[in-house]
């Protein structure tokens, strides 16, 4: 029972600097899209590891936690993906540093057919 | 003792959505808050879940549920104003 | 039970924060999300209290469907006032 507390706690924590990493990317980095990387790939990730530490630590939960989780796996990428395209779509530029815009292209050569 | 680590992950939660709602003020563009918005909405997911062990009821989970159908429903909403309206 | 005294008190900081972030904000959309995140906030501090059904009431209501309700209409009324 202890042990299994201690070891959930540890994972929690694991998850936790997920989350607080995916923080400090969506402040540091250069635009919007860079920013929705960060700040969606870490955080299902950082969810994924803290709501497994609390299924360790009471096994009881471990149904509910997996809808829980899958429905956060299921619905957070559809949403970056939706707001990156309409972003795209609203002209808000990219960064300077970044060097291919695959979309743009896409959407200049369909125009010109 | 055995909580005690439960509630590092707790704080250390807690300064990720302070460090989050940095960006939501500061935002420059209606996308960045909207991204931020989605990052505090699975923080606070996270600390429901917290709550609810720290706590020791298993109700407050379905409060987490409920959290994760309206981030979805929410960024959808302002992503058609986005794309259709600025 | 001290840690949910003092997530308790950094939820109401926020809370007035975002508040304050909402009412003076000059941008009408993101005084829209501001809001959502007040009600986001003041549900969990439901929670802390003890009442789920207040708690999810809260985030239905008032960061899902006035979220909603708002943008529907700032599309409408854009280009009236300021938007």
């Amino acid at each position: 029972m202890n042990t299994l507390h201690i070891i959930g706690g540890a994972v929690s924590i694991l998850g936790a600097l997920f989350l607080l990493l995916a923080s400090i990317g969506l402040i540091r980095m250069p635009d919007v899209y860079n920013r929705m990387q960060a700040g969606t790939k870490a955080t299902t990730f950082g969810t994924i590891m803290f709501l497994a530490g609390i299924g360790i630590a009471s096994p009881g939960w471990i149904p509910k936690l997996i809808v829980l989780v899958v429905f956060i796996v299921l619905t957070n990428p559809i949403s970056s993906h939706i707001l990156a395209r309409a972003a795209h779509f609203a002209g808000v530029p990219l960064a300077d540093r970044s060097v291919t815009d695959k979309l743009a292209e896409h959407r200049q050569k369909a125009g010109d057919k | 003792m055995a909580d005690l680590l439960f509630i590092i992950a707790g704080s250390i939660a807690i300064l990720a959505g302070l460090l989050g709602l940095i960006r939501f003020v500061i935002g420059p563009t209606l996308p960045d808050r909207v991204v931020a918005f989605d990052v505090l909405t699975i923080i606070s997911i996270s600390v429901i879940s917290l709550i609810a062990h720290l706590a020791g009821r298993v109700i407050y989970l379905d409060a987490a549920i409920v959290y994760g159908l309206l981030s979805f429903l929410g960024v959808i909403v302002v992503a058609r104003y986005v794309e259709r309206g600025l | 039970m001290s840690f949910f005294l003092v997530l308790t008190v950094v939820l109401c900081a926020v809370m007035l924060g975002s508040a304050g972030m909402a009412l003076y904000h000059k941008n009408l959309a993101a005084t829209v999300i501001a809001a959502g995140l007040v009600s986001l906030v003041a549900s969990i501090i439901y929670l802390i209290l003890a009442a789920p059904d207040v708690a999810m009431t809260e985030a239905a209501i008032g960061s899902g469907l006035s979220t909603v309700m708002f943008f529907y209409v700032l599309k409408r009324v854009r280009g009236g006032e300021n938007g």
